[in-house]
């Protein structure tokens, strides 16, 4: 499913490789009370077609990469001290605003969690559409409108065309994500980056959502980046997987592999401590403790204070990402341990 | 218990009488079996018929009502002493006002909630305070839930300012301590404020103020919703270990079926104000009778990439319609796939559906569906 693109660049010759390349990406935040890490060395490669799902919790560094990547990052506070973005063959990192500007919306483009407080409230959903015509296309009001309810159709909003006078808070949420996604898909970019799209929705609207987004997805052989906290959405529409904790990623794997044998604690952790639908479990295995304080991240690696498997080597060397086999990776000193390991560890190793 | 008085309640009769007759452990834990299932047939708490509308008002100066939504109407249900009752719904479905109503919180536009034999909507001032007592709240949202300016130990303490006569002689501060070890904090911080603990720490806080009172019944709405995959398991765990503990009845309200499945043993499924299907988590989940929870549980994403190739997913279309305008008849019937001209017209009262009556089966249970059906949709067979 996944293609690498083929395409001549700017300069004139054709790049093959990933569409997009994350390479060592660093992003610290200088606060009053000190430097935030938030992304420590992040590296991630997306494929025309493909769908990559990062998975992490709140202060994971998962929102703050893909801040970076679309150059929407608040900064200051917040700056890139290092790494490459490379997105068909370019570094990001390297053009100056405007050119990324371009780039952003027409390439790229993004959905956010929470569609209502991302929309403008005072133009009608007609107007904010258009715009993105009329700002990066030049078209006329006219020409724009009506491509704004071509769109409205593309992501199944009924009545379209008189729905386009309404205005964000006249929607549903459900709605007002197909809004989003509507605008996000207005310049047919090559890249779009979902933060946790389905979180605010209920269930029965969320699946209609994801259906939408991986129909578009296929349809114009798009790359995903879906960013969510939620196992079960990963696990439905996700190639890949990568884990963060603590600015890192701590495993990254084909979507079938990881589920069946994870190669780090934390993503098994996470696996053992969501109850199941059809089955009524017995307690819940809890990751003792808390995520870290990113302006104080332990040493060696993150996850060792709340490491069922953590050791003497584990406060001192931060683990490399071990390749695990051709498609996965894992930062644990002990992956080969957990991957044999099914039972639920116990807290006295 | 050598006092010849006429025990009040029929635990304490089966307790007298096992005692009184061979005092050995082995009798001990069959009576309190016994006396477990003698409460059980009593309902600690009965919701009849509990209906509440908002009114929806035009004017400024002179307000005229010109609708109503209808977040709850008719809902009954019965508590048992001991269990978790789960409670699931999407967003709008009622399933927060019933809390609120339970809680007298909100005054009922019409029904009744018995507690104890009591119509606690009938109640007020003082005689409303000291059933409040017993029912407590867990509220979703850890950070606004607690008031920043008190401290950790004010927060958890201040409902023995409100019922003085259950607050501990001399040394509250102590109770407070053991209230924070309870829910697994550190006594220690029982000076901090609300802002210098994480969402789970929050909630744990809350936890320990709604347990200060010793209540019997504790309502709580989305608890963990709020809450990281990693800290929801620690806060879950704690709730079970609690309710071992001190014997007491949960209410859980949540969106998240899977979540609600692992903490209840009885489930009902809101929809629109009304309770579309009710019965014990098996029943619910592995033998679902009414369209509405068929659809609802074939939608929840599984974490098995496995699993969902054997999965049946139904995609309802769709938003839910308002309660201000409820579909007539059945209110599911404007997303159903089954939907027939009688579902515009009559009403399906909550029941076991007739078909089923007769016969021993799991999918013998309450669903308010005139074409009830069973249909496994999570793979759980």
């Amino acid at each position: 499913m996944a293609t690498s693109v083929e395409l001549s660049t700017e300069e004139g010759g054709t790049y093959s490789g990933p569409l997009l390349d994350v390479r060592n990406l660093h992003v610290e935040f200088r606060t009053r009370e000190g430097v935030a890490r938030a992304v420590n060395g992040v590296e991630y490669s997306v494929d025309a077609g493909e769908t990559l799902a990062v998975l992490g919790e709140s202060g994971s560094g998962k929102s703050v990469t893909a801040q970076a990547i679309m150059g929407i990052l608040d900064s200051p506070p917040g700056f890139v001290t290092q790494g490459k973005i490379i997105f068909q063959g370019r570094d990001l990192l390297t053009l100056g605003g405007e050119e990324r500007r371009k780039v952003r919306g027409a390439r790229m483009a993004m959905i956010f969690q929470d569609a209502l407080s991302s929309l403008n409230p005072v133009l009608n959903v007609g107007e904010q559409l258009g715009e993105m015509f009329t700002v990066h296309r030049g078209m006329s009001r006219k020409e724009a409108r009506a491509r704004a309810v071509e769109l409205m159709e593309r992501v199944r909003i009924p009545a379209a065309k008189e729905r386009i006078r309404s205005y964000p808070h006249q929607f549903s949420g459900g709605m007002r994500q197909r809004v989003m996604i509507a605008m996000a898909m207005a310049l047919e970019p090559e890249l779009i980056i979902a933060d946790e799209p389905t979180t605010a929705l209920d269930v029965t609207v969320q699946a209609q959502v994801m259906d939408l987004l991986a129909e578009l997805q296929r349809e114009y052989n798009m790359g995903l980046i879906l960013i969510t906290h939620d196992l079960g959405v990963v696990a439905d529409v996700a190639d890949k997987i990568a884990v963060m904790y603590a600015g890192r990623i701590v495993e990254t794997s084909p979507v079938h592999d990881i589920y069946r044998a994870p190669a780090h604690p934390y993503t098994k952790g996470l696996l053992d401590s969501i109850p199941r639908l059809d089955q009524k479990g017995q307690e819940l295995y809890a990751i003792k403790g808390l995520p870290p304080n990113l302006l104080h991240i332990p040493s060696g690696c993150a996850f060792h204070p709340r490491c069922p498997r953590a050791r003497d080597v584990c406060r001192t060397d931060d683990p490399p990402l071990y390749r695990v086999s051709q498609h996965r990776a894992s930062a644990c000193h002990f992956w080969k341990e957990t991957l044999g390991d099914d039972s639920v560890p116990s807290d006295d190793t | 218990m050598s006092d010849t008085t006429l025990p009040k309640d029929p635990e304490d009769a089966a307790a007298t009488a096992a005692e009184a007759a061979v005092p050995d452990a082995a009798t001990a834990l069959v009576a309190e079996a016994a006396a477990a299932q003698l409460a059980d047939r009593e309902p600690i708490l009965q919701v009849r018929n509990l209906v509440k509308h908002f009114p929806l008002t035009q004017g400024i100066i002179v307000k005229r009502q010109i609708g109503a939504v209808k977040a709850v109407d008719g809902v009954s249900f019965d508590l048992y002493a001991g269990e978790t009752l789960g409670i699931v719904g999407e967003s709008g479905c009622g399933k927060s006002t019933v809390a609120k109503l339970l809680m007298n919180l909100e005054q009922v536009t019409a029904g009744e909630v018995f507690y104890k034999g009591q119509d606690i909507t009938k109640l007020s001032g003082r005689a409303l305070k000291a059933v409040r007592r017993n029912i407590q709240m867990v509220f979703q949202d850890p950070y606004t839930s607690l008031n920043p300016r008190m401290t950790v130990g004010d927060i958890i303490g201040e409902p023995f300012d409100i019922h003085p006569e259950v607050a501990p002689k001399g040394d509250r501060r102590k109770r407070v301590e053991e209230l924070l070890d309870v829910v697994g904090l550190n006594p220690e911080y029982i000076n901090r404020y609300p802002h210098q603990f994480s969402g789970g720490q929050r909630q744990r806080i809350g936890i320990a103020r709604g347990l200060a009172l010793n209540p019997e019944i504790i309502i709580c709405d989305e608890p963990v919703s709020a809450l990281d995959v990693s800290v929801q398991a620690q806060v879950i765990n704690l709730m079970e270990k609690l309710q071992d503990e001190f014997n007491l009845s949960y209410i859980f309200i949540a969106h998240d079926l899977s979540i609600v499945r692992h903490i209840s043993d009885r489930v009902g499924v809101m929809y629109l104000g009304k309770i579309a299907e009710i019965g014990s988590d098996a029943e619910i989940y592995e033998h679902p009778t009414h369209p509405y929870t068929q659809a609802l549980l074939s939608a929840v994403p599984v974490p098995d990439p496995e699993a969902r190739e054997h999965r049946e997913r139904i995609i309802l279309s769709g938003d839910v319609p308002s309660p201000a305008n409820p579909p007539s008849g059945c209110r599911f019937r404007t997303r159903c796939w089954k939907a027939e001209d009688r579902c515009a017209l009559e009403e399906p009262l909550l029941a076991i559906p007739t078909r089923f009556a007769n016969v021993d089966t799991p999918a013998k249970h309450e669903s308010a569906c005139h074409f009830a059906e069973e249909k496994d949709v999570v793979g759980a067979a």
